[in-house]
């Protein structure tokens, strides 16, 4: 009876900052723009199922890309048995789910397997993180803080799946000596209970209990943790996926606010009866954390720092400042710096510093080539070519700042429609003196 | 050997006639002024003239469509060239465009719809495999048949619009020995000019793309680097000058490649 009672206040606790969390995330979305209308829902199932499900970006690199597959699929069969652990820490019961017979034996047997796995898998990561020296795991962005973060975070998941194996093992041992029936399959935990010795059953419940405690304790941590971590890439991915821009990567989104202003000064007589009642149009582009929409906000909390996207940048490959990933994590750090105050003080709040700048320098946003090699390999479907091209568009449509030579290319389309300086009149001069062999 | 002087027909010229092209050539700024690329733009038009194909270009009405402007942030400027391309084209009630230049066909495909322009619109490197598929178009087997062929994906053919195997496909058609650079289809290293990169100086780095690039084709022992994009040309043109390798090594379109088969 306490440890139901001890049970359901840490659930309540683990639910009550859970919501006060979200709720501030909320808060921060409720400052973005639109982006797009999200429908397809056909289309958005199935790339969820082969993204997230089937993993299949992060299978472009294929052994460390299996290891973590390993790692979200076990988290997601040992998700389930999570939550037959809540039901009997509440009402005080053992193993509640099995009256699902076979079914739970499956959820059991494959939960189990997959803690060896995921343990596995995960060492193997504490030791690229640790003792091997990864170019795509360095770069300006990654501090100190994001390298502990990966660490705590991987050695999290290290205890659960230690806990997890504690568990299942005292539980078969404790059955097997005392005679009682055993609810589930656990063919991994059968073989560590064999390697146990001691005759004590009362050792190995309390074996049992300890770690079932500190599995689940240490989840409800986790849960609370990973909002304010690099990490919450475990809750996020899936929806971000689902929510990804469904379009060719190639496809700019059209900026609305520009082609009322267009047909305004090309067809003036049109354009004024309709847009007398439209509002004066905000600001072009992307100075600030106002600007993004909801999609680039959820992109950057989306993003666990694996550093796939900069290792595909040509511009970082050769050395320029431009890192796709320090594009996400900037939004995400200005947005928890900036957003909160924001919701506190108003939309008008003002800090004197800006994304721009303060965070992301013209010069990283120059030698973008948007070839879209980063949002083709992030694998959780970022895409960061459009927020870049934002930014690009408020520099040159707020500030009319841009390269000298840009500026001069500007001038050239408008003044002789093409890029280069040549007269239209000398369009068709490749047509000049053509002929053609005829066999 | 004999040969056939070639006119090229003009929009406004047929329009004027009653006659109505089938597609509409749209030859963009790199193949109107860039000496290199004029090359390419008429071997495409050889291979055009040798299938009879119904088509014209805008000519001296042609503008830029304004894809650069865009992806250097000058949203206004891009819409401004855009809705007069768009006035151009439905005066002459353009249904198809065919494309030289990936960026050119990215924008029309892709963005142009937004803006109220609704075109067919084809790729010369998927049109030239169609053409091959349908055995309208029977590639030379010996021009190329002592050479060996590396191909350098465009961003904005490949990962941009997923188009990867037609120009493999082509080039497999004529007889060489084809080889992948290591990175290769989606994840194709960029040749450094696309975003606007074309018009100005990159950024301060430690090394350039297009040089980055070259090296990876050159490892491949390639005689023809073959390209699909004017701006992907230049950069690996340059590349092939500052490694001094440009005497032995070619770097040919696509579309001359398979012009240079047929003899034309």
């Amino acid at each position: 009876m306490t440890g139901q009672i001890i049970f359901i206040l840490a659930l309540l606790v683990t639910f009550g900052v859970f919501y006060y969390t979200v709720s501030r995330i909320a808060a921060l979305f409720r400052l973005t723009k639109p982006a797009f209308p999200v429908k397809d829902f056909g289309k958005r199932f199935s790339m969820m199922l082969k993204v997230a499900f089937g993993q299949s970006k992060i299978l472009r690199r294929p052994v460390v890309g299996f290891l973590h597959a390993l790692v979200f699929w076990g988290f997601c069969i040992i998700l389930l048995g999570s939550i037959e652990m809540v039901i009997d820490g509440v009402s005080g019961t053992e193993k509640s789910l099995r009256f699902l017979g076979p079914v739970h034996d499956f959820i059991m047997a494959a939960g189990d397997i997959f803690a060896l796995l995921v343990l596995v898998s995960v060492v193997v990561f504490l030791t690229r993180r640790l003792f091997l020296k990864i170019k795509r795991f360095e770069g300006i962005e990654m501090k100190k803080k994001s390298h502990i973060d990966a660490i705590v975070s991987l050695s999290l998941i290290l205890f659960l799946m230690i806990t997890l194996l504690g568990m299942n093992a005292g539980y078969i041992k404790h059955a097997e000596l005392t005679g009682e029936k055993i609810h589930g399959v656990y063919p991994v935990s059968a073989i560590l209970a064999g390697l146990l010795s001691g005759s004590n059953a009362e050792h190995f419940w309390l074996l049992h209990r300890i770690s079932w405690w500190s599995h689940i304790l240490t989840i409800f941590f986790f849960a609370n943790y990973l909002p304010y971590s690099k990490h919450f890439h475990v809750f996020m991915s899936i929806p971000n996926v689902f929510l990804s821009r469904l379009e060719p990567l190639g496809k700019l989104a059209n900026m609305e606010s520009v082609t009322r202003e267009v047909k305004l000064m090309l067809y003036p007589e049109v354009a004024t009866s309709s847009s007398d009642q439209e509002a004066a149009p905000g600001r072009f582009g992307v100075k600030d954390v106002e600007d993004v929409t909801w999609k680039n906000y959820l992109d950057s909390l989306s993003c666990t720092e694996c550093g796939r996207c900069t290792s595909v940048c040509p511009a970082n490959l050769t050395g320029k400042k431009l890192s796709p990933r320090k594009i996400m994590m900037d939004l995400r750090a200005r947005m928890k710096e900036k957003g909160p105050e924001m919701v506190r003080k108003g939309r008008d709040y003002n800090d004197w510093k800006s994304l721009l700048r303060d965070y992301i320098s013209e010069e990283e946003l120059w030698a973008c080539t948007t070839c879209n090699a980063c949002a083709r390999e992030c694998p959780v479907n970022i895409n960061h070519p459009s927020l870049i091209i934002d930014m690009r568009r408020y520099l040159v449509m707020e500030e009319g700042s841009a390269p000298g030579q840009l500026k001069a290319m500007f001038s050239n389309i408008e003044n002789n429609g093409a890029p280069w300086q040549y007269s239209p009149e000398d369009r068709l001069n490749w047509a000049k003196d053509l002929e053609i062999n005829i066999n | 050997m004999e040969t056939r002087k070639i006119e090229i027909p003009v929009m406004s010229e047929l329009f004027a006639r009653g006659e109505k092209p089938e597609y509409l050539l749209w030859v963009g700024c790199a193949g109107a002024y860039d000496d290199r690329y004029k090359k390419v733009v008429r071997a495409f038009v050889k291979i055009l003239e040798y299938l009879n194909i119904s088509y014209a270009v805008l000519g001296k009405e042609e503008t830029c469509n304004g894809d650069p402007a865009r992806r250097a942030g000058n949203e206004m400027l891009f819409q401004m060239q855009a809705l007069q391309v768009i006035d151009i084209l439905n005066r002459y009630e353009v249904k198809k465009i065919l494309t030289i230049c990936p960026h050119c066909y990215n924008v029309f495909k892709n963005e142009y719809p937004d803006l109220g322009g609704h075109y067919e619109v084809v790729n010369y490197i998927q049109f030239l495999n169609k053409c091959i598929e349908e055995r309208k178009l029977k590639p030379g087997k010996e021009a190329f048949k002592d050479s060996r062929i590396t191909y350098h994906d465009p961003c904005y053919l490949g990962r941009a619009n997923e188009v990867y195997e037609e120009p493999r496909e082509v080039l497999r058609s004529v007889n060489a020995d084809f080889r992948e650079m290591k990175r290769n289809r989606s994840f194709a290293l960029c040749c450094g000019a696309g975003g606007g990169q074309m018009f100005k100086e990159a950024e301060k780095g430690t090394k350039e793309i297009f040089i980055e690039r070259t090296e990876e084709a050159l490892e491949t022992g390639a005689s023809v680097i073959a390209t699909a994009c004017p701006f992907c040309m230049t950069m690996i043109t340059d590349g092939l000058k500052y490694k001094g390798r440009e005497q032995e090594i070619k770097n040919l379109d696509i579309a001359e490649i398979i012009a240079q088969s047929l003899g034309l």
